[in-house]
């Protein structure tokens, strides 16, 4: 796997916590090996919205990676109740159904970001760089800001 | 079943195969069926409710499976394993979201349900309205089948047939 540069918060230097949602094990597999090479760690998983929404209030990640397509409770649906109970949450929906319709929807309710699967791994960072903004800092700028 | 739901399909396992196994994909042959559909091996089914209603089936035969889920997972993984079965429902998922994806950006409406694993040996035949297109795609793991039965949804099929071509 391509190598990137790890991505820290801000605020204490510390890894960006993850809670990556996918009813498919193997997904959840997929998205955790990615976000550990961008020098991330997951805090939760859960394979549907209700178990997704629990999981957000016992971790309280920086990022939670949400797939749509799920039993239960669909992605989007979980999305809208997480980030209403808590609006400074960011959602990033990553699914294979990517029509139009659903990504509006899914910005509308508050997510962040939309990626598409299969997902590539540099499309990802560049997203997660994007939704953390300044709360969020790569290894060599924050060497670079330390001297 | 008309051309401008399959082309959809075609297209996204063509960009998915090629992206998730890192080789290109060569679409082999392609046939109708009525008759019961036989599973070849580890099977992922996808259920499409909404203007086109139907399922797609995604088969591997068992070496092929393993061979993809172990490149997959970029480790060996046995044939007993759950992660094949899991693997084969991922990449049905790929290809049959990404196919969703650009016919619901034509104006199709519909939604799909999360792939299961279909393990019945025979079953789900075509119709005269759900005729099975069976697609084979030679990958460098080995053979992978789609088995496509979609219809419209009569009322919505009624609908678009007045719509001005």
């Amino acid at each position: 796997m391509e190598q990137f540069a790890a991505l820290y918060r801000s605020k204490d230097r510390q890894p960006i916590r993850y809670l990556v949602v996918d009813d498919s094990v193997f997904a959840r597999k997929n998205l955790t090996k990615m976000v550990e090479s961008f020098g991330g760690k997951v805090a939760g998983e859960a394979g549907d919205g209700c178990t997704a929404i629990t999981e957000y209030d016992r971790v309280l990640p920086d990022i939670v990676l949400m797939d749509i397509t799920m039993p239960q409770m669909e992605g989007i649906e979980a999305a809208d109740r997480i980030i209403r109970q808590h609006p400074e949450a960011r959602v990033v929906m990553v699914s294979s159904v990517g029509y139009q319709e659903n990504i509006v929807a899914a910005l509308q309710k508050g997510a962040r970001h939309f990626v598409q699967k299969p997902v590539k791994p540099e499309v990802l960072y560049e997203v997660i760089k994007y939704v953390l903004g300044e709360d969020g800092v790569a290894a060599a700028a924050a060497t670079a800001g330390e001297k | 079943m008309r051309m401008e739901l399959i082309q959809p399909f075609i297209n996204a396992a063509d960009a998915v195969l090629a992206e998730t196994l890192h080789s290109p994909a060569k679409m082999g042959d392609v046939s109708m069926e009525q008759e019961a559909y036989r599973r070849k091996g580890v099977a992922a089914i996808v259920t499409i409710n909404g203007d086109i209603e139907g399922r797609i089936i995604f088969d591997l035969d068992p070496e092929t499976a393993v061979k993809v889920a172990t490149h997959l997972a970029g480790s060996p993984v046995a044939q007993s394993e759950e992660t094949v079965g899991e693997t084969v429902c991922e990449l049905a998922n790929l290809v049959i979201g990404n196919a969703i994806t650009t016919l619901n950006d034509q104006g199709f409406r519909f939604k799909i349900q999360p792939p299961a694993l279909h393990s019945a040996e025979q079953g789900l035949s075509g119709s005269e309205d759900t005729e099975a297109l069976v697609m084979c795609f030679d990958t460098p793991s080995g053979s992978i089948f789609m088995n496509i039965a979609m219809r419209y949804h009569r009322r919505r099929r009624a609908e678009r047939a007045q719509l001005p071509v």
